[in-house]
């Protein structure tokens, strides 16, 4: 079976976030990127697939130059091939999902896995909308998939509990944390990596559903009180949730 | 015509407050910019509308089947992609809850208009509507607008007000009985998580962290919770250390929270929890080192000994709440 999985490259989270010089932008320099944190478990249920029922797996990344570092990353954990669907334009999500979808059906990919949520734009979007353009099923925010005999049993994180979802291929997974451990890179994979392909095709200029004003950062807060360290701080603290923030 | 269109998520029978955040939003753009606002309900057995008090809307569609009990994801995109039919401009509000997010983006791929998730303002300027979305977990905020006409939106649960006084009159309902639904996609069962209030739904929230130094301390967080009636929460190192599952987690990469209330004890505040809970109204920090990062962000800072506090906090919040 053809496997996809798509990778983004992110801003690593422990990252301050400057607001460029365009206001457009963050500022990019001195940040670190890495893949993005959903995407490791993606790549990971991937590679556990290809182990069951053998196959192929393509990691997919749409963006600049650098995304490669994290195709690389994916590679070295044991993917395959790698594409890089290169622009420096900024999409929307729904342009990027389309385009991401266009690629998996050229492939001829059964199943696709994406991170739940890319941690930069935090749209949480995207996985379900590849498989609306493909025309396959999804689960998203999955903490336990289970594949047996071409059907799919998938729980999903909702608030307070789980979903038990039942589908069949193709398919599209969108992983959340707790679905797997992902892999480390070995030194081999990192060696074998090395002479695995990356090949990077052009999109076409695109006419965004989206128009970003600009990037702001968030007020900052006062600094608060610091009321004590003691049985009386706490009573003090007590009265001011309840008669000053009336909160409780 | 403009129009909006609100998804209400019903739950045990029940509209979650956070859909009714939503169709008060949308009704407040009534008049100023949409000539009508509908609701749509997908359901089994019609949830209580007696909570839409105040905010009524033209038309509420509901569909019923025996499946839609639970969530059925395709069946629900097809029959909301139908409602736009002839507007000039369709807007979809969803509250962006776990169903939410999985529907939202299902529904803008149909129509392939702009999507706009995670909503925190809504501003309506020269006829035109400003989202604003926080992004890298909150550490920055996106001004944007949506291009097409036809707009998908999620606005984030305990943000938006629910008006009491708006919209009156009487309900509408138009009710269609959905056949042969499409089950490709089919939720068998829910399974609940024992214990208590998730984070993600609560309006006061008492996380623990390292500084708790051990699971068996734990009940001293649970019984504090408890007692303010709120949710229990937790910073990755300790989920990492198994004490606690990772539902409860509260940071970048757990859950996203904005409570009235959120009570961080034994936790240091690192960059990537802080970007879980800094939007909270009122933060409350206890830890033993004055210099813990937490305290910039605190409105009140107690400097102790977690383990020694919280037995005592717990019962000063019991004498004024018992
Ligand atoms: C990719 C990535 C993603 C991450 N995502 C998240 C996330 O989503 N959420 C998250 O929380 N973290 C996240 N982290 C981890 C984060 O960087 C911190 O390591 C973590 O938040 C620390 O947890 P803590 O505050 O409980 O522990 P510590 O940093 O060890 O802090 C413990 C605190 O307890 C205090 N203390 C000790 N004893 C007592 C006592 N008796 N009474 C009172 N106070 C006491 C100490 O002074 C200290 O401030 C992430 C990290 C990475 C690399
Ligand atoms: N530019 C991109 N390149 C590759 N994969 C992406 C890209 N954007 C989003 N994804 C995938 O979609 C998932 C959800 O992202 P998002 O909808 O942006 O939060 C991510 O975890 C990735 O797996």
């Amino acid at each position: 079976m053809k496997i996809a999985v798509c990778v983004n490259h992110v801003p690593d989270t422990a990252t301050k976030i400057k607001v460029g010089p365009d206001g457009k932008k963050i500022d990019t320099i001195g940040v670190t990127y890495i893949v993005n944190p959903y995407d490791e478990y993606a790549i990971e249920e991937g590679l556990k697939l290809k182990e069951k029922i053998s196959g192929t797996v393509y990691v997919i990344g749409l963006g600049g130059d650098s995304h490669k570092e994290s195709l690389k990353k994916a590679l070295a954990m044991g993917a395959d091939e790698g594409i890089l669907l290169k622009t420096d334009q900024d999409f929307d999500s729904v342009t990027v999902a389309k385009l991401l979808a266009e690629e998996i059906k050229s492939l001829g990919c059964e199943v696709v896995f994406t991170g739940k949520q890319s941690i930069d734009f935090d749209n949480s979007a995207t996985g379900q909308m590849i498989s609306e353009f493909l025309g396959f099923n999804c689960v998203s925010n999955v903490v336990s998939l289970t594949i047996e005999n071409g059907s799919l049993e998938a729980e999903r994180e909702i608030e307070g509990g789980r979903e038990v979802v039942k589908t069949t291929f193709p398919a599209v997974i969108t992983a959340q944390k707790g679905i797997n451990e992902p892999r480390y890179a070995s030194l081999k994979g990192i060696m074998a990596a090395k002479k695995k392909v990356i090949t990077e095709k052009s999109v076409a200029q695109s006419t965004s559903k989206t128009k970003s004003l600009g990037l702001r950062l968030p007020a900052p807060k006062n600094p608060g009180r610091i009321l004590g360290s003691d049985a009386e701080a706490i009573k003090e603290l007590v009265k001011l949730l309840r008669e000053e923030a009336k909160v409780i | 015509m403009k129009k909006a269109i609100v998804f209400l998520e019903v739950r045990e029978s029940r509209i979650k407050k956070s859909s009714l955040e939503a169709l008060s939003t949308a009704l407040t753009y009534k008049g100023n910019y949409f000539d009508e606002v509908h609701a749509a309900v997908f359901c089994d057995t019609p949830p209580d509308f007696s909570t839409l008090e105040g905010n009524i809307p033209d038309s509420i569609q509901v569909y019923k089947n025996i499946e839609f009990s639970l969530y059925t994801p395709q069946a629900f995109k097809k029959e909301l992609a139908t409602l736009k039919s002839d507007a000039v401009e369709t807007v979809y509000f969803f509250s962006n809850t776990a169903l939410g997010k999985d529907l939202a983006p299902r529904v803008a791929a149909a129509l392939n208009c702009g999507l706009a998730m995670d909503l925190t303002e809504i501003k309506l300027e020269n006829g035109n509507f400003t989202f604003t979305r926080p992004v890298f977990a909150g550490k920055a905020l996106e001004d944007m607008q949506l291009e097409t006409s036809d707009k998908v939106v999620t606005l984030r649960p305990n943000v938006f007000p629910v008006k009491t006084a708006g919209a009156s009159g009487e309900i509408k309902l138009t009710t269609t009985e959905v056949s042969n639904p499409d089950l490709s996609i089919k939720t068998s069962s829910l399974k609940k998580a024992e214990g208590m209030l998730d984070v993600s739904e609560a309006s006061i929230i008492v996380s623990g962290g390292r500084g708790l130094k051990g699971p068996e301390n734990y009940h001293l967080i649970e019984s504090l919770a408890d007692a303010l009636g709120g949710a229990v929460g937790a910073s990755r190192a300790v989920v990492d250390a198994g004490w606690r599952p990772h539902r409860e987690q509260v940071g970048q990469t757990g859950k996203t929270v904005s409570p009235s209330l959120y009570v961080a004890v034994g936790i240091s505040g690192a960059i990537q929890h802080l970007a879980g809970m800094s939007t909270s109204k009122y933060i409350v920090a206890i830890n033993k080192d004055k210099d813990a990062p937490i305290f910039q962000m605190a409105d009140y800072g107690i400097t102790g000994d977690a383990l020694e506090l919280l037995p005592i906090f717990t019962e000063e919040v019991k004498k004024i709440k018992g």
